[in-house]
């Protein structure tokens, strides 16, 4: 005889603090027993009203404010800024100013997913990954902190050129970095990406179809993890990316279905070696040139508006500026990919266990500075 | 396909629900009427030549004399994206919501509720998402006054 326990769905909130929501997040579990019949992501406690305040500074006053979005990637935060007020301008920068752009974009995509890779170790059980991954990672920040100074929050890309060129045999440091770390990546995979546990805990767990991550509006590794080839460094190129080479890693299902946790996580690794390659011909393509040639004297933009995208390790972050043809932005809207990544959540955990709520939060990579702006 | 050819697409289907169009410039716009958003959206994404399947953005914008609610849609397949404005009053903002459509509009059009006031018909969730439930006014409106305080708090 079948008998209708009707068990009681247990209302469970995990965070706003807790170790494995990446920040302040709170999700509110609809749990019966270990199985989450509804999770509820509860957001806006990082909000510091970007956008508004982007109304009350001037043009070049935004780009620290973007540094604090994404505080990981905080370079690829301010290329999009400063790309999008360009394309407003009309200016085009010269050879210099793009290499090293996509320099530290690329080396900040690698410090960006060796953090999200490290972290997802420790969300699965796992810790001396996330040693290796922050010793790598801190070699990249000493690169940047030679730089301009900061370790996190660069403020480098500026409307039209650089804060500061690269100081001299800075070049070789990085070829040299990039010598030492590409081994480095083999021996993150023999040690964490293919542990047979790791692959257990993540490969059939959180699949996001092609499709609904579209529907979503899932950008970035998530999107490609579900196996769609999509890239806007090859598929809308800025700053002449089309003259690089380099492949578009997609999740291909090694292990259990297209677009696991295992596919968004493993995308990530295969990235990092994409954008040593990267690196190498940034460095290559380098030729002497005035980092600020092209610098305006007054960031005055004409009235009109524009829509820039750019590929950050999160997805695509947008930029939709309205100009009214004054000193300020009129408005400032920010596309954040992790916001969108965030909403697909509610679908994504339904029926999970407890425990694979956190292999989702962590495949999924969100940095809740830019959720929350 | 080029803005141009797509404005003459929805122009052609919707006639007069087209009502300015601005394609020369940095990010090419046309304004459709508020009331036929959802067939116009429904439009983009199901027809074949169009296909945009992916909403970009979605936000509010303040006029002072109106408020706009802008959507950036953009083809995955078809390779192309048109930016879509509506005008709304200010004093009482209203248009259906698009989270049939694209289900990613749930929460941006959550955020525009947050942060403009605009009412979202039909739509299933409609809170306020970054700002706590009991806050009082939309930020992002010109006019916004700051608070002093919030529950008693210096602010």
């Amino acid at each position: 005889m079948e008998v209708d326990i009707g068990g009681d769905v247990m209302t469970l909130n995990m965070g706003p603090q807790h170790p494995s929501t990446h920040g302040v997040l709170r999700l509110e579990l609809k749990t019966d027993g270990e199985v989450v019949h509804r999770a509820i992501p509860h957001i806006g406690y990082l909000h510091r009203c970007f956008e508004k305040h982007a109304e009350n500074v001037d043009y070049p006053g935004v780009i620290p404010f973007t540094d604090r979005m994404d505080y990981v990637a905080s370079m690829n935060n301010n290329l999009g800024y400063a790309l999008a007020v360009e394309k407003l301008m009309g200016i085009t920068v010269n050879n210099r100013v793009r290499c090293i752009r996509i320099m530290m974009a690329e080396l900040n995509r690698i410090a960006s997913h060796l953090l999200a890779a490290g972290t997802y170790g420790i969300d699965i059980g796992s810790y001396t990954p996330f040693l290796h991954c922050f010793r790598d990672r801190e070699k990249i920040l000493d690169l940047f902190e030679e730089v301009c100074g900061a370790r996190l929050l660069y403020n480098y890309n500026w409307v039209g050129g650089l804060m500061y060129d690269i100081p001299p045999g800075f070049e070789r440091k990085v070829i040299e970095f990039i010598d030492y770390f590409e081994p480095q990546v083999d021996s993150l995979n023999r040690l964490l990406s293919y542990n047979y546990i790791f692959i257990k805990r993540t490969a059939n767990v959180g699949i996001l179809p092609p499709e609904r991550a579209i529907a979503y509006g899932v950008t970035g590794p998530n999107l490609r993890g579900s196996g769609v080839r999509f890239d806007v460094r090859k598929d809308e190129p800025y700053l002449g990316y089309e003259e690089f080479d380099f492949d578009v890693p997609v999740g291909l299902g090694e292990h259990g279905p297209v677009g696991s946790c295992f596919d968004r996580y493993i995308v990530r690794i295969k990235e990092v070696k994409e954008s040593c390659k990267l690196v190498r011909q940034a460095v290559a393509k380098l030729t002497p040139g005035d980092f600020q040639e092209t610098l305006p004297k007054r960031v005055k933009p004409p009235a009109g508006e524009v829509y820039m995208r750019t590929e950050c390790p999160r997805g695509e972050l947008g930029y939709y500026i309205i100009s009214d043809g004054s000193l300020k932005p009129y408005r400032v809207k920010v596309k954040s990919p992790c916001f969108t990544a965030m909403s697909a959540f509610t679908e994504l955990s339904r029926g999970a266990m407890i425990s694979d709520v956190v292999a989702i939060v962590g495949s999924l990579d969100i940095v809740l500075g830019e959720i929350d702006r | 396909m080029k803005a141009e050819e797509i404005t003459a697409l929805l122009a052609e289907r919707f006639g007069e629900a087209v009502v300015e169009r601005k394609l020369d410039g940095t990010n090419p716009w046309i304004a459709v009427a508020p009331g036929r958003i959802l067939e116009i959206c429904l439009f983009l994404r199901d027809d074949p030549r169009l296909a945009m399947d992916h909403l970009e953005l979605l936000g509010g914008v303040d006029y002072k004399d109106r408020i706009e609610v802008v959507y950036i849609m953009y083809s995955m397949s078809q390779r192309h994206r048109i930016t879509l404005k509506c005008r709304l009053p200010r004093e009482d903002p209203r248009i259906a919501s698009v989270e049939s459509v694209w289900p990613v509009a749930n929460w941006h059009e959550r955020e525009a509720y947050d942060m403009f006031g605009i009412v979202y018909a039909g739509h299933s969730d409609l809170r306020r998402i970054l700002c706590p439930d009991d806050w009082e006014g939309y930020p992002l409106r010109k006019d916004y006054k700051y608070p002093t305080r919030y529950r008693d708090m210096p602010v």
